[in-house]
């Protein structure tokens, strides 16, 4: 490697007399004058806080969000901390937690609905209308066809087992019981979660 | 929905930034607030830089890191870097558990683990040592900087690295006894823990301390930390670590970063922490002398013979010296694990 | 979590085993720590390796895995033979006492009822002898033989510290000192606590590893009372609310069941859950199934659900096969049996056993819908990564569709951690780009396929077109709504069964609680145990004062715990039959002579007389059970069972494979290897650095740790000529990895039935996208069986080869 040192700095070596304590015994004028000592910025400063929680392991973390608003004008994290008066965590946060904010702001974060057409070799974009549209239509296709309304002794079983459903394990609870109901009412069987691994 | 944090009962209420802050816990402010480490909180600078002639009188600070607490976890090296905004490159497993496997000039603080078959007891155990710039109340690197201003030590303790005056000759990294500054090899400056400067400026504790999961890593004024280091190091000799102790090296002044050490008689088992650290008598000498002393005279270290050799010969620079503190440099440089650039 | 994270500070002994706390839950280890410094606690580690628990634990002892209920066992045998029992708990508290049909027993590795054909037990004579009237036989002197405390005796006679020391590989002395240590907890002023997690799930048997420390943890006094407990430690943020919530294929919110087959009416489906009382004047509190059940249909189809039509009953699946897990799931996709499969925030390729079949079965569908705000190797499985995810794209016809997601930073709602505290937390960011909430897009998916159920008519289409959704934004529900609507709502005016003229709730507004539920119609609620959590007192799960005035860790008024804000489950158990608590200097609830109160919500009728009603109210018996009846399909008491891959014989049965009882399908018979083909046994684990797979998308965890590695010790290193750091190939039956090896220490060979068993470490976080290096997960090694219970798949102990292997490969 080349460690490079520059002209200016040995000068400023070079002016740096043996017990010299003054920058004027040092032989600097003002231009050459070392910057005084200072801390960086303190950056948090005129961002907003949001309460929220860790959504990784089941200590459940509280976390403070420190966002501002990014150059499209939404609000983008710039800090994750510790939330010091959560009483489980006490502002602690673990390896996975301290770093959400690159979690939140991962190169690999999903912007926008994506297809692979069967046999293709790579993803193309697609409009979420699309999408949704062809998600809808397949299971109405898929239920329509397999679904089981009764079994050899007649009994009534409404299921259906040709589509199936593996739902998260760090979405709201909200996201899950309204999961629970679009799945059930539809007579999925095939439906877990991470919990059983 | 925003909800402010000020929502919450705790008594987390941010200190004063007028002194030092006395723990970790409490979340940062958001609001414009005064930062209480600068020029005036100066007591020594490097190279005869500028020192206040009546600095505030801050109440010194301490980490203390109880690796018998310390779950090895690396949450302080992760909320270090989201806090410094570091980028350790991403490299391999070479065996170890230690990533990135140095200190680097983007990883100021480390993990070191060490295997230890413990012939008294015959158990095993695994010591984890969160490695990093100690503050040292005599810091080595700031007498071997010969970049005036460009170390600095705040009436708290901290030694802070202040960049636009560092020139990337590396003396720090000999000076430092505990081989902890880094040079970028792009900026040519050298970086280190800066025990988060910009946060206890403004009444919080290191990113590091806050993190630490098991409160491995407290943080307070030095006098707290000690008082909290003996009742711990009285719990573990209740365990059977009848060597339990605190290290608090007086070879270099003590230091603003402490260990309780389960085997402090023997601090070398942790990853070679110094048993007995010192700045050694190239560094020592070289600042405290009042005329210039002969290389031959104190058989001096490679970079310390360039540095002294510069400050004897009065003010001019010679493309010879250049030259010869280029290489002296390269050479100690390239002695140095982790400061090959590869991380950058 | 029987009890809190932070209710752990008020323990003296912590015991680690089938876990790995400090890495995979390091913030809720504080309190851990946090004992330990302030209140002198001690920590034992249990496990095959020395961990980073392991490093600030005041013993440890190693153990081979899938030995557990060896040593479990073995410390219940210690605990009866060194008399360190609580006995007034075990005698009053627990079915020791309970006589036990003389059909009953136990050889050769067996209990009574085996039918090797169909892999199942005749559970039938594993139950009380029930008097005639009605209520169990029960000799509280405990010298009937057959009562369960002398079952229990001579079922664990044959589990000595020899025993240990031979099938587990723990050196005898080291398992004596840790019973010791384990001992001083009987007494009543003591507690040791229990943290656990996939290290005793993921076995063919996990459900009786958990069975053996709870079963250990009730003869020392220590279920119910401060610092005590069964601590299951789980996995993700909000695994705890998924499980609650019933998004599993055979259940309903708040651990009610889908019906099956065999309950073909409303009528057969409430008799088998009848819990009548077994002993005199207990509370059975499952008797109230049918309040929650009936509001639970109101909840989900309003109007269209009324008692005429048994509540629309029929609008549920029943199921044929106790549930159609993941697992039998992929099996069906490989038989060609699925054709549209969803991930939502699911990465299965990964997280599955046995990656080759689980590429073949997802080659299969028709359809793969990804929600997810990451990428992942599932939603790629298609895509060709060289050896690292070698496929040929243009073979594989299946349609995958991935939409984007929010993350928790941008969301509101609740999540449910370990202590069953529901914590509501706020959106702070946008999505990214065209990212949506998930609500949003499962809302979509239905009003779309509900739509064309109208517009085009179908096959049963009623349980859709009739769902409840009166959101103010159909298009969209809102967390709070949906909370409301989870806490429960009366329709009509709900009055106080003891007095008809008294009336609780008005119509239309929101439930106190359960105890507000009827079965007649008139309130609605989705998830009867999280009743109470948004009431007309507001959002109790935002709740955000932290104070503990107790000092016990309780913090009563932050955030809400199921149920009712209750922080320490069977509590009641923490005071003894005159109603004092068994240690006066940690007082969780007592009773003043006319009710129960203290710094808890007591966990049983405020008016329940201490000598009269049983503190485990959720069990007809009113008491826990040493004894669990026909509750498992794998025994009433655990029995040493071998993983189904192995290096030794089962010690009592030599001809017994796994679990006698677990499930294994016809295609998975032959993927099973045996000790002559993979010598060493594997395990897989976590590390702290990492989240499962998704860190690996994060640069900063991505650094902290790397790339790929097996570890293993330095005896079998130098044995197969492996070097520190250089390059290792692992395989399996079903599959090879390749990894950096780390030579380590921490890990040391362990003599088993006199033969040397090597242990090799396989963690998880490493595939084929995202930040850090390249690499496989454990999974395409791993056996294709689960649990015999509930099928977690047997990931902690398996059998491997290994070999060194030269140079990268390129991808």
């Amino acid at each position: 490697m080349n460690i490079d040192l520059s002209r200016r700095g040995f000068l400023k070596l070079a002016g740096a007399g043996v017990a010299a304590t003054s920058l004027g015994a040092l032989g600097f004028g003002e231009a050459e004058a070392a910057e005084l000592a200072h801390v960086r910025d303190f950056k948090l400063v005129a961002t907003t806080e949001t309460r929220n929680t860790c959504p990784y392991c089941s200590v459940a973390c509280g976390i403070i969000i420190y966002a501002k608003p990014g150059d499209d004008g939404k609000r983008r994290v710039t800090h994750i901390e510790g939330d010091a008066d959560h009483p489980v965590n006490r502002g602690t946060l673990c390896p996975k937690g301290a770093a959400l904010k690159d979690f939140v702001n991962a190169e690999n974060r999903l912007t926008q609905p994506m297809i692979r057409k069967p046999g293709a070799t790579a993803f193309e974009p697609i409009t979420w209308e699309d999408a949704l549209d062809r998600i809808a239509r397949a299971l109405k296709d898929d239920r329509d066809a397999n679904f089981l309304q009764t079994n050899e002794a007649g009994v009534p079983v409404n299921r259906w087992t040709t589509t199936g459903f593996l739902a998260a394990s760090a979405t709201t609870n909200e996201t899950a019981y309204l999961t629970y109901k679009v799945v059930r009412s539809m007579g999925i069987v095939g439906f877990d979660n991470q919990a059983r691994v | 929905m925003n909800i402010p944090v000020t929502q919450a009962t705790a008594a987390t209420a941010v200190a004063a930034a007028t002194d030092s802050p006395r723990t970790a816990v409490s979340n940062p402010p958001v609001q414009p607030m005064a930062s209480n480490l600068g020029q005036a909180a100066v007591v020594r600078s490097s190279a005869g830089g500028p020192v206040a002639e009546q600095p505030t009188a801050l109440t010194k600070v301490a980490k203390l890191i109880d690796i018998s607490k310390c779950i090895g976890c690396k949450a302080c090296q992760s909320a270090c870097i989201e806090w410094n905004d570091t980028h350790p490159a991403i490299g391999e497993n070479v065996g170890l558990y230690e990533n990135p496997h140095d200190l680097t000039d983007q990883m100021f603080t480390l993990m070191r683990f060490a295997e230890y078959d413990n012939p008294d007891t015959g158990d095993f155990e695994w010591l984890i040592r969160k490695d990093g710039c100690m503050h040292c109340e005599d810091p080595g690197c700031l007498k071997a900087c010969p970049a005036p201003g460009a170390i600095v030590q705040y009436s708290n303790g901290i030694v802070d690295f202040i960049h636009e005056n560092c020139i990337g000759c590396g003396y720090c990294i000999s000076g430092c006894p505990f081989d902890i500054p880094r040079m970028n090899p792009v900026e040519h400056k050298v970086y280190k823990c800066t025990l988060c400067s910009d946060r206890v400026a403004v009444g919080q504790g290191p990113a590091c301390a806050k993190a630490c999961p098991t409160q491995a890593i407290t943080f307070g004024s030095k006098d707290d930390m000690t008082t909290l280091a003996a009742e711990r190091i009285e719990d573990l000799k209740g365990r059977g670590y009848a060597n339990a102790g605190l290290y608090d090296p007086q070879g270099v002044g003590g230091t603003h970063v402490m260990y309780v050490l389960q085997h402090a008689d023997k601090p070398s088992l942790y990853n070679d922490l110094p048993d007995d650290p010192s700045i050694s008598g190239v560094v020592a000498n070289w600042k405290g002398a009042t005329k210039p002393v002969g290389l031959a005279a104190v058989g001096l270290a490679a970079a310390g013979a360039a540095a002294m050799a510069l400050f004897s010969r009065g003010n001019r620079v010679t493309v010879e010296d250049e030259r010869e503190a280029q290489l002296l440099v390269r050479d100690e440089m390239d002695s140095v694990p982790g400061s090959t650039g590869r991380d950058v | 979590m029987t009890n809190s994270w932070t209710d752990i500070k008020n323990t003296d002994l912590v015991v680690v085993m089938g876990g790995n706390a400090a890495e995979a839950h390091p913030c809720g280890f504080k309190w851990v720590t946090e004992a330990k410094h302030h209140r002198g606690a001690k920590l034992i580690v249990v496990d095959p390796r020395f961990t980073r628990t392991a490093a600030v634990s005041d013993y440890y002892a190693p153990i081979r895995p899938g030995s557990d209920i060896v040593f479990l066992m073995a410390l219940i045998r210690w605990m009866i033979e060194n008399d360190k029992v609580q006995w007034d708990y075990v005698k009053a508290f627990t079915n020791a006492s309970f006589i036990v049909k003389d059909e009953f027993g136990w050889s050769d590795g067996l209990f009574t009822g085996y039918d090797e054909q169909k892999r199942d037990f005749d559970r039938s004579s594993w139950d009380y002898v029930v008097g005639d009237d009605g209520f169990a036989v029960t000799d509280p002197t405990l010298q009937n033989p057959r009562c369960v405390w002398n079952l229990l005796k001579a079922h664990v006679d044959a589990y000595t510290p020899e025993m240990v020391e031979r099938v587990c590989g723990t050196p005898k002395d080291r398992f004596l000192k840790i019973a010791e240590m384990i001992g001083e907890c009987s007494s009543k002023t003591k507690t040791m606590t229990s943290m656990y997690a996939l290290g005793w799930t993921q076995h063919s048997k996990g459900a009786q590893n958990i069975r053996g420390m709870a079963m250990l943890q009730l003869i020392l006094g220590n279920i119910g009372v401060p610092g005590g407990g069964m601590n299951a430690l789980r996995g993700h943020s909000n695994i705890q609310g998924l499980t609650d919530l019933g998004l599993m294929s055979n259940l309903i919110p708040g651990y009610l069941n889908i019906p099956t087959e065999k309950e073909p009416d409303w009528a057969t489906y409430l008799k088998s859950r009848a819990f009548k009382p077994l002993m005199p004047g207990q509370t059975s509190y499952w008797q109230n199934y049918p309040k929650f059940m009936v509001s639970f249909m109101k909840a989900m189809w309003g109007e269209a659900a009324q008692k005429d039509n048994d509540w629309a009953f029929h609008y549920l699946p029943k199921l044929d096969v106790p549930a159609y897990d993941m697992l039998r799931m992929f099996e069906l996709m490989d038989q060609d049996r699925v054709n549209i499969y969803f991930c939502q925030g699911f990465n299965p390729l990964l997280a599955a056993p046995n990656r080759g079949k689980l590429t073949r079965a997802f080659s299969k569908l028709k359809l793969m819908v990804i929600m997810d705000p990451l990428e992942t190797e599932t939603a790629r499985f298609w895509e060709n990564h060289g050896e690292y995810n070698p496929v040929d794209s243009a073979a594989i016809q299946t349609e995958v569709i991935q939409l984007p997601s929010s993350c928790f930073a941008e969301d509101e709602g609740a999540l449910v951690n370990s202590g069953r505290w529901l914590q509501w937390h706020w959106a702070a960011a946008e999505p990214p780009g065209d990212a949506k909430l998930d609500t949003w897009i499962m809302a979509q998916i239905f009003n779309r396929v509900k739509a064309l159920y109208q517009t085009e008519g179908g096959v049963f289409p009623d349980p859709i077109l009739n769902l409840a959704w009166g959101y103010a934004d159909p298009n969209e529900p809102k967390p709070d709504e949906l909370a409301r609507e989870m806490n429960g709502t009366a329709l009509g005016d709900v009055f106080d069964p003891k007095d008809a003229a008294k009336m609780l709730t008005a119509a239309g507004k929101q439930v106190k609680s359960f105890a507000e539920l009827r079965d007649d119609g008139s309130t609605a609620c989705g998830c009867w145990i999280y009743s109470g959590c948004f009431n007309e007192d507001g959002n109790n799960m935002a709740r955000r004062d932290n104070a503990d005035p107790s000092g016990l860790g309780v913090h009563p008024k932050w955030a809400w715990s199921w149920p009712l804000n209750r922080r320490t489950l069977y509590n009641r158990a923490s005071a003894d039959l005159n109603g004092q608590p068994w240690d006066p200097e940690r007082p969780i609830i007592q009773w003043t002579g006319e009710k129960w109160e203290g710094n808890d919500v007591p966990d049983i009728s405020p008016t329940a007389k201490p000598g009269e009603v049983m503190p485990f109210i959720m069990n007809p018996e009113g008491v826990s059970r040493l004894f669990s009846r026909g509750m498992m399909r794998d025994g009433p008491f655990p029995t040493h069972m071998e993983p189904f891959e192995s290096p030794v014989q089962n010690v009592f049965n030599a001809r017994m494979r796994g679990n006698p009882v677990a499930r294994v399908f016809e295609s998975d018979v032959e993927t099973f290897g045996d000790a002559s083909e993979f010598p060493y046994v594997a395990t897989s684990y976590r590390l702290t650095e990492h989240f499962h797979y998704w860190t690996k998308n994060n640069v900063v965890n991505a650094a902290l740790q790397p790339q790929g590695f097996v570890e293993l010790s330095v005896q079998l290193a130098e044995e197969k000529g492996i070097t520190n750091g250089g390059w290792v190939r692992v395989w399996s039956k079903r599959g090879e990895i390749r990894a950096k090896a780390v030579v380590t220490r921490r890990i040391k060979p362990m003599i088993c039935d006199g033969k040397p068993v090597h242990v090799i470490g396989i963690p998880l976080h490493w595939g084929f996208v995202g930040a850090a290096k390249k690499g496989w997960g454990p999974n395409s090694l791993t056996p294709y069986v689960g649990d015999a219970n509930i099928e977690t798949p047997e990931y902690k102990a398996f059998l491997v080869n290994i070999e060194p292997a030269v140079g990268e490969a390129v991808s």
